[in-house]
């Protein structure tokens, strides 16, 4: 399995009414079809009432095996339904790579 | 000698508002760092910093002490605030500067004279 897929298949665990995960590798210094860089937009009533750092721990845990291994970094944008209404669907850009950490 | 995690520990005590980055502020070496103290720098306080680039003991150690796996990560009064999604989001929509500004006049009196 990609790490793409493996990346959708479980955040399926938050019981996400739209999930989106984008492959930024391209943007980085690595290698043609890498899987290292990911951003990742996530909307759920699981994250009600929670606040920003806890709704990244919990995608950080969910994908420890990941972060461990193949993925450098992972942009996350996890709304609630009405959080997400309110942006009328819009995702922030990614920053663009500095060439550190290689 | 202390351990690694008593040196974050340490840090992270002492250090009301501390961003652990890749880099500098001036020369950060990563967009995610450079993009977090750019809007940490526009709130206009002092700050502290660690480049994890020059403490490979921190950059193992922290993600496990902090549960939090990547860098940035931006710590106000002893608390994970988030990483850079989570900054630039808070200085869009003004969280940052509050936060920063109320955190910055509170230990105003505490820091030592140099």
């Amino acid at each position: 399995m990609s790490v793409q897929a493996s990346i959708e298949a479980k955040l399926q665990a938050l019981e996400p009414s739209m999930l989106l995960v984008e492959n930024e590798s391209h943007k980085h210094h690595v290698p043609p079809n890498s899987e290292t860089h990911f951003k990742v937009t996530l909307v759920s009533e699981r994250f009600g009432g929670m606040l920003p750092v806890k709704r990244h721990q919990q995608i950080y845990a969910l994908l420890a095996d990941e972060l461990a291994g193949p993925v450098h970094a992972l942009a996350l944008h996890p709304y609630t339904p009405e959080e997400w209404a309110a942006r009328g669907g819009e995702r922030p850009d990614s920053p663009n790579c500095r060439g550190g950490g290689r | 000698m202390s351990t690694t995690i008593d040196t974050i520990k340490q840090q992270i005590g002492e250090n009301p508002i501390l961003i652990y980055m890749k880099g500098s502020p001036q020369l950060p070496q990563c967009g995610f760092s450079a993009q977090a103290v750019q809007a940490l720098m526009s709130c206009g306080e002092r700050f502290a910093f660690v480049n994890i680039l020059d403490n490979p003991d921190i950059r193992a150690e922290l993600p496990k002490y902090a549960s939090w796996p990547t860098f940035p990560q931006l710590w106000v009064d002893g608390e994970l605030v988030g990483g850079c999604d989570i900054i630039v989001e808070m200085y869009q929509n003004g969280e940052l500067e509050t936060l920063i500004k109320a955190t910055a006049a509170k230990h105003k009196d505490d820091q030592p004279e140099a």
